[in-house]
């Protein structure tokens, strides 16, 4: 049995996880959410990666991205460096895709600003 | 002569409790008007661009930046009124209503007048010297907060390789950040033998990529001169003094402060408003009026919370209270919320206006101590009202009870109190 502190919510619940006969159980979390973190967790744990990437304008040099979807875990660093060589030359809105199908993992890398906004915020037009 | 404008509700801070607050005051009819010194809304948010915002208010895990930014497309959409990058400098109570002194630089500095207040100034980190981080000032030094708004809006590494001093939610988050940034934390030190941040974060920040997190230690020493080049490190008490001998001397260029945050009420104390030690912000009653009428408090300047959520919350019925103080005025009678100051960290609200006809109750609460199985009831006039077993109370998690439908009617009640007890013994 191993035991487990669930990421998806503030509740924090302490998960217990044990195999039978191939079987996962889960036992202590108080939504149905949990028990496929823990056995995601067990088998192939993932994570959702936040992150910035640069623009070409001063007045608003990083705009925050986020992987589309959860990402396994071995992925986060290959993924950081593809983040790290993006350099955006237009504005994007918020949700829009930077990078599609990052590394064969099936997430994008999206905007989660809206950079339209943020250069009007500078009195800059994009 | 420039005549002076007039408004309903001035909401004083642009950030998640502002923001919400400005919506909630302008759908509700009252002539608002948003204040934000700085250029861009969204407060702390803007530089928060972890995802995990939002599970309550969205039920989805959303980056800050994100939520952030739903709260200010809804104030564009309405076409909220709104300064950015305006100081309020002074408030003034006068009459039936305040006068507030701005400056900015379109219009030098000028006056504004409104019938109601809502402070949603958020909070400021806790730097070295309150902490007692005293002597050379190398360069290194940064509290998380300030680590956080060089790596992620302006794109610079504050650092290699650095220390994290307190176990708070943002050294957390940036350990996973300044790590994910090619930086080395040598681990997080925390003098208290508890974590102060989310047990979530711990997990997710500091047990995937394998920092260490070091309890019932502090740093007892900055060595370097133009910049930071190694801390001293040592075991505490439990009284947090250190103890001699178990000095360590970590090499690094970086010490990065994660050590409590302080609500910002200096606008409120000019006021007058009378301020909770315990909560760090002004005492409110349930509709998160102050003790002055028609000045109300939200957010993180009324208490620090860990969740955005409820920053969002009380800046919602903040806004919403400040638009209909302005239409009926509600005598304000109050009697305190009682509690037993060993149990409960603090209680907010502070007070009950037993005048108010609204029956719904909000309370938020972080117990003083970890605690398990107990018992938490809410009684009126000595008669429960509502009762909720927690399995576990930790002070870093502020709960939140909501009391929408009383079984008896609380305007005119003469007692309420928050009562904490042990359960029975868990079945397990």
């Amino acid at each position: 049995m191993r035991e487990l502190t669930c990421i998806l919510c503030p509740s924090g619940c302490q998960l217990q996880i044990s195999k039978s006969n191939g079987e996962w159980t889960v036992n202590g979390n108080l939504c149905p959410r949990g028990e496929v973190y823990a056995v995601d967790e067990m088998i192939n744990p993932k994570r959702i990666v936040c992150s910035t990437i640069k623009t070409i304008y001063p007045a608003v040099p990083r705009l925050p991205v986020k992987t589309s979807q959860k990402i396994p875990k071995e992925d986060i660093f290959p993924v950081m460096k593809v983040i790290n060589q993006v350099r955006l030359d237009h504005p994007v809105r918020r949700g829009e895709v930077i990078v599609a199908k990052v590394l064969g993992t099936g997430a994008d890398i999206v905007a989660t600003a809206d950079l339209y906004y943020l250069l009007e915020e500078e009195g800059i037009n994009g | 002569m420039r005549a002076i404008k007039a408004y309903d509700t001035i909401v004083i801070g642009g950030g998640p409790a502002g923001l919400a607050a400005a919506l909630s005051a302008f759908e509700a009819g009252a002539e608002t008007l948003m204040i934000e010194r700085e250029k861009r809304l969204g407060g702390i948010l803007k530089q928060c661009i972890h995802d995990g915002f939002g599970i309550i208010r969205f039920n989805q895990a959303l980056t800050g930046p994100e939520y952030a930014g739903w709260y200010i497309e809804m104030v564009k959409k309405r076409g909220i009124p709104l300064l950015t990058k305006t100081f309020v400098t002074e408030i003034e109570q006068r009459g039936d209503g305040f006068r507030l002194s701005l400056v900015n630089s379109s219009e030098g500095l000028y006056q504004v007048i409104s019938k109601s207040i809502v402070l949603a100034n958020g909070c400021r980190e806790r730097t070295a010297r309150q902490i007692f981080i005293h002597g050379s000032r190398p360069a290194g030094v940064y509290t998380a907060g300030t680590a956080q708004y060089l790596v992620n809006i302006l794109g610079y590494l504050p650092t290699k390789r650095c220390v994290i001093l307190g176990s708070g939610d943002i050294g957390l988050i940036m350990a996973r950040r300044l790590t994910l940034e090619g930086a080395k934390v040598v681990g997080v030190y925390e003098a208290k033998a508890t974590p102060s941040g989310l047990e979530r974060n711990i997990v997710q920040c500091l047990d995937d990529y394998d920092i260490p997190l070091k309890l019932s230690h502090t740093i007892t020493r900055i060595i370097g001169e133009d910049r930071v080049e190694a801390v001293e490190v040592s075991r505490v008490d439990q009284t947090m003094s250190p103890l001699k001998g178990t000095e360590q001397v970590i090499e690094c260029d970086g010490v990065i402060l994660s050590v409590g945050l302080i609500p910002e009420n200096e606008l409120a104390e000019s006021l007058g408003v009378r301020i909770d030690p315990r909560s760090g912000g002004p005492y409110v009653d349930q509709s998160f009026m102050t003790g002055i009428p028609g000045v109300f408090s939200c957010g993180n300047a009324l208490t620090v919370s860990d969740l955005v959520d409820y920053v969002s919350e009380t800046g919602k019925y903040a806004g919403a209270s400040a638009a209909s103080f302005v239409k009926d005025l509600p005598a304000q009678e109050l009697i305190p919320i009682e509690k037993n100051e060993a149990d409960f960290l603090y209680l907010i609200p502070q007070c009950f206006n037993i005048n108010a006809v609204e029956q719904r109750l909000i309370l938020y609460f972080r117990s003083r101590e970890n605690r398990e199985n107990v018992q938490v009831k809410v009684l009126a006039d000595h008669q429960v009202i509502y009762q909720q077993r927690y399995q576990k109370l930790i002070p870093p998690e502020m709960k939140r009870i909501e009391i929408d439908s009383c079984p008896k009617p609380l305007n005119g009640i003469r007692d309420l109190r928050v009562e904490m007890e042990e359960g029975a013994k868990c079945e397990s």
